[in-house]
């Protein structure tokens, strides 16, 4: 049971990942960042290291996001291509 | 042979992931022209990285390393804290790194008016073929 949320967890850390590189508009890939973050900090309570998982749901799933959204509103936020 | 190779892969399958999350970050990297999209790359490289690390020192059947006396002398296994007192330092290192390249890349909007990067060195050689020009 425990290996199945696992390898449900991977899946989907892996899927969001690829959506993330490729999306062109950068805000939304932002956003899938701080999911992606989320999603990381669940593999890590899985694992048992949940200082680890504090640490990635407040700082990289929280203050990473903020600090990107911050950035992209003073430039454009659609990549050219 | 077969058969010891798929149990090597399948029980391994923490390992195989956070490879295939290094490649895809790498390629973001290497293969965006819009730096927001390689920081974004870089960020995903770091936490597969992470998870390599965490997966190092799982214990099976361990609990979090928060013990009491009582629960060793009882026989309970608990995960290596070691690899988890790196990954919080790491963790931090990683959001100053993102947040001074987020700087870096701002300064670069505002002098060039775009983040594609053949863009910004298209205008920097333009901008050093003028300046080499003699003036007569």
């Amino acid at each position: 049971m425990t290996m199945l949320i696992d390898f449900a967890l991977l899946f989907l850390v892996i899927i969001i990942a690829i959506a993330a590189v490729t999306l062109k508009d950068l805000l939304s890939a932002t956003l899938l960042l701080g999911a992606y973050s989320f999603l990381m900090a669940l593999i890590w309570v899985g694992m048992q290291s949940v200082d680890v998982a504090f640490m990635e749901a407040s700082v990289g799933a929280g203050a990473t996001t903020a600090f990107m959204i911050a950035a992209l509103s003073r430039m454009t936020r659609w990549e050219k291509k | 042979m077969v058969e010891w190779l798929t149990a090597e892969i399948s029980s391994k399958y923490n390992y195989w992931v956070s490879i295939l999350l290094m490649l895809i970050g790498f390629y973001a990297i290497i293969a965006k022209d819009n730096l927001i999209k390689k920081i974004i790359g870089l960020s995903i490289f770091q936490t597969a990285i992470f998870l390599f690390y965490i997966s190092l020192g799982v214990v099976r059947k361990g609990t979090a390393p928060i013990v009491s006396e009582e629960m060793i002398l009882k026989g309970y296994a608990y995960v290596n804290p070691l690899p988890h007192v790196l990954i919080l330092t790491a963790i931090v290192v990683a959001v100053a790194t993102t947040a001074v390249a987020l700087s870096l890349i701002i300064r670069l909007y505002e002098e060039y008016g775009t983040i594609e990067e053949t863009e910004i060195i298209g205008a920097i050689k333009r901008k050093e073929a003028d300046q080499d020009r003699p003036a007569f």
